[in-house]
């Protein structure tokens, strides 16, 4: 009886570990395939992109290039890409640098928020405590901003939220943003479960980025030198201001439970909220502006694991999302 | 019965730890493999691969704090009614093995949610089971020794996890299905290693209760329960949870958020290790008192947190004191909770004193939270530690008599 369950115990390890193998090995194997049947990128020289108009963003294409900081220039996005030797998971890039959010996979896996100078190489390094979120550079490329997933387990409970924070590059450290005064309807608010993600930069002092409380997301505009946090709008998440200051984009939660994402466009002047419908696909994404006019945003392809395409779509109601650059991730628009 | 009044010769050679205990340990290690594999992977699959923003699995997450809470208490009831802990268990186990299968075909955040919940409901289904489990198979006198094993062999799976996913994908980086492959495969052998070779022992029946004196909710409302339970809860309303200590920790502007991650390491290390210890010494002290002076480890961590200027030294004290705390309490207090009422029902009475923990712990974050605004990280620390000095040396007058009167149940 006992023995026979031995016996049974066995059969069922055996299978459970041989299927297991033969299934890690196959793997391994359409892996090493998809690499080496991956078609070569073209590719060009840094210097060759580096001072005309231009897109930085994160490579998504299959292969050694891949994760990678890559360049085109922005009148010819389906020629040859410029790479760096730099992996970011999020970057953002001005005339006079980038700032890059990087997943340091290992044993421990680490993190870390890199400052990249005008030739895209690693000038600075600063830890943070979670998964790389968002990042964001100020109009002139002085400030920086990042937010982080933080997640926490002890034994008896799980936890995750944001932690985001601005820095002068090379200086001044504002901290955390949650430590900001935030304010709803005229009130200082001191809620427990605040949350603040996706900076975005008017000028040196002015900013916006979400402040979550009790389940709503607020688009709150923010002030450096005052260290506040002023609620604008409800129902908002990551905005992304418009070059010309005017109106800022966001992605809206339109389903019950959180899974779906439109990008919606706010008017500043005159509170007046479009919903970008066109798209039909969620977006999760900080969008970027590429013009007073269009925003680009990133999509997973559904049947490429970890391959990511850049999407345009005009700030309308009812514009057609249209190609911009595919496998990339993560675009920073320099004119 | 296997229960031996106490006064065993503690000088003599101990008895060997049950094999039932090994091996519900070993079931705990493969399920830990399992489920910590996948959750170290999760953030990176739903970014990098979905697409999706992982603060939104973050609010789903969230809403499933209290479901494992009540989840607890249905499997000691229906453990203690059916008399069937082990099959109770392995429904619990069963279920997070299937949600491995289903997590293979999800790709939406609803699809995702719905997987980690039912792994969450499996988790809470099978603790109190595998606890009154483990009290069952030993001797009173061993019982704190047993569950400082079992809590061990389960770390051990914890840590083992991550590493093995990790491993995977450094391999294969976009292997994100394989590392849940191999994480059903451990999930199946920790199953068939519970149906397969875990006894049925039926307390109940085995006590040859009479007909009429079935399960009854009138024996977990034992007073000696209840004052463990007064004495839990007050402890746990006043235990910030770790996760607030690091990023107290982080505060302080000297230390590098680098190594952030490594703080739920150490802390793990510090617990495997002296988790088995801890729970030895427990069964010659009393397993009551330990529970207390876990919580002065606690308030060692705290005061190294709040009082400390930073340096490695004291975050590196801060974890090991914290290790402490998980170790002289988490298996400990099963172990004490299965001793204070009848065996018909003990498992109903542990879901019932760690689901007074759990909720006393989750009420303790909600309001360090708000302590955390209002006065800032250190002076929040200073309150509640200064509670907690409060606390201790009370708890202790209280819980006198409660090791004695466990050893004779």
């Amino acid at each position: 009886m006992t023995s026979r369950r031995i016996i049974a115990f066995v059969v069922v390890a055996v299978l459970a570990i041989g299927g297991t193998v033969a299934f890690v090995l196959r793997d391994y194997d359409r892996y090493r395939d998809r690499i080496d049947s991956a078609p070569p990128v073209p590719r060009t020289s840094l210097g060759a992109v580096v001072d005309g108009p231009r897109v930085v963003f994160r490579n998504t294409a299959i292969g050694n290039d891949y994760g990678l900081v890559a360049v085109v220039p922005l009148d010819d996005l389906t020629g040859p890409r410029a790479f760096t030797d730099v992996s970011c998971d999020r970057i953002d890039a001005s005339p006079t640098g980038a700032s890059c959010l990087v997943t340091k996979r290992g044993v421990v896996t680490r993190y870390a928020w890199l400052d990249l100078g005008p030739d895209l190489t690693v000038e600075d390094e600063h830890g943070i405590a979670g998964l790389p979120s968002r990042t964001r550079l100020s109009p002139d490329g002085s400030l920086t901003a990042s937010t982080v997933f933080v997640s926490g387990h002890s034994y008896m409970q799980a936890g995750f939220s944001t932690a985001t924070r601005i820095r002068e590059v090379g200086g001044t450290d504002y901290g955390n943003l949650e430590r900001f005064d935030f304010r709803l309807d005229g009130e200082r608010i001191a809620s427990v479960d605040r949350n603040v993600w996706g900076v975005t930069f008017a000028d040196d002092t002015t900013f916006y980025a979400t402040v979550a409380t009790g389940g709503t997301p607020y688009l709150v505009k923010g002030n450096l030198t005052e260290r506040t946090l002023t609620a604008i709008h409800a129902g908002a998440e990551c905005p992304a201001l418009s070059p010309d200051g005017t109106h800022i984009a966001y992605k809206k939660n339109v389903s019950d439970d959180a899974t779906h994402w439109t990008i919606a466009v706010l008017d500043l002047a005159t509170d007046k909220e479009v919903l970008l419908d066109g798209e039909t696909a969620s977006v999760d994404d900080q969008v970027q502006w590429l013009d007073d006019d269009t925003v680009l945003y990133g999509l997973p392809r559904a049947d490429e694991a970890g391959v990511t395409d850049v999407w345009q779509l005009e700030a309308t109601a009812d514009a057609t999302p249209q190609m911009f650059l595919e496998q990339a991730w993560s675009p920073a628009v320099i004119h | 019965m296997s229960d031996r009044p106490g006064g065993k010769d503690r000088t003599g050679t101990r008895d060997p730890i049950p094999r039932v205990v090994i091996t519900l340990g070993f079931v705990s290690l493969l399920t830990d493999i399992s489920s910590e594999s996948v959750s170290a992977i999760l953030p990176l699959y739903l970014t990098a691969v979905l697409g999706l923003s992982t603060i939104a699995y973050g609010f789903v997450d969230g809403l499933y704090q209290g479901v494992s809470a009540l989840v607890r208490i249905a499997g000691g009831w229906a453990s203690d009614r059916s008399d069937h802990p082990k099959w109770v268990a392995a429904i619990g186990y069963g279920l997070s093995c299937v949600a491995r299968v289903v997590l293979l075909f999800a790709s939406g955040l609803g699809a995702i949610s719905a997987v980690v919940t039912a792994d969450r409901i499996g988790k809470g289904l099978r603790t109190a089971p595998r606890d009154a489990m483990i009290s069952a198979a030993t001797p009173t006198a061993d019982l704190g020794r047993a569950f400082g094993v079992h809590r061990t062999l389960d770390t051990v799976g914890a840590a083992l996890g991550p590493l093995i996913a990790f491993s995977i994908l450094w391999v294969i980086p976009d292997g994100y299905v394989t590392v849940m492959i191999v994480s059903l495969a451990f999930a199946v052998l920790g199953v068939a290693l519970l149906g397969l070779l875990v006894p049925d022992e039926r307390p109940r029946e085995k006590l040859e209760v009479a007909p009429g004196r079935e399960f009854r909710w009138r024996d977990v409302a034992e007073p000696r329960l209840n004052r463990l339970l007064v004495i839990a809860g007050l402890l746990g309303i006043l235990t910030v949870g770790d996760g607030f200590l690091y990023l107290a920790l982080i505060d302080q502007q000297d230390f590098d958020a680098t190594w952030f991650p490594l703080l739920y390491v150490g802390t793990n290390t510090a617990f495997l290790v002296l988790a088995t210890p801890l729970g030895a010494l427990a069964d010659r002290i009393g397993r009551a008192r330990m529970l207390v002076f876990g919580h002065a480890a606690l308030l060692g961590a705290y005061a190294c947190v709040a009082l400390a200027s930073g340096g490695a030294l004291f975050t590196v004290l801060t974890l090991v004191l914290l290790g402490t705390f998980y170790a002289a309490t988490d298996g400990v207090i099963a172990a004490l909770a299965g001793r204070l009422v009848a065996p018909t029902v003990r498992a109903s009475g542990i879901a019932t004193a760690q689901t007074v923990v759990a909720l006393a712990r989750l009420l303790a974050s909600f309001g360090f939270g708000v302590l955390w605004y209002a006065v800032g990280p250190r002076t929040a620390l200073l309150i509640v530690g200064g509670a907690l000095l409060v606390a201790v040396p009370l708890a202790l007058q209280l819980m006198r008599g409660l090791d004695a009167s466990a050893d004779t149940a």
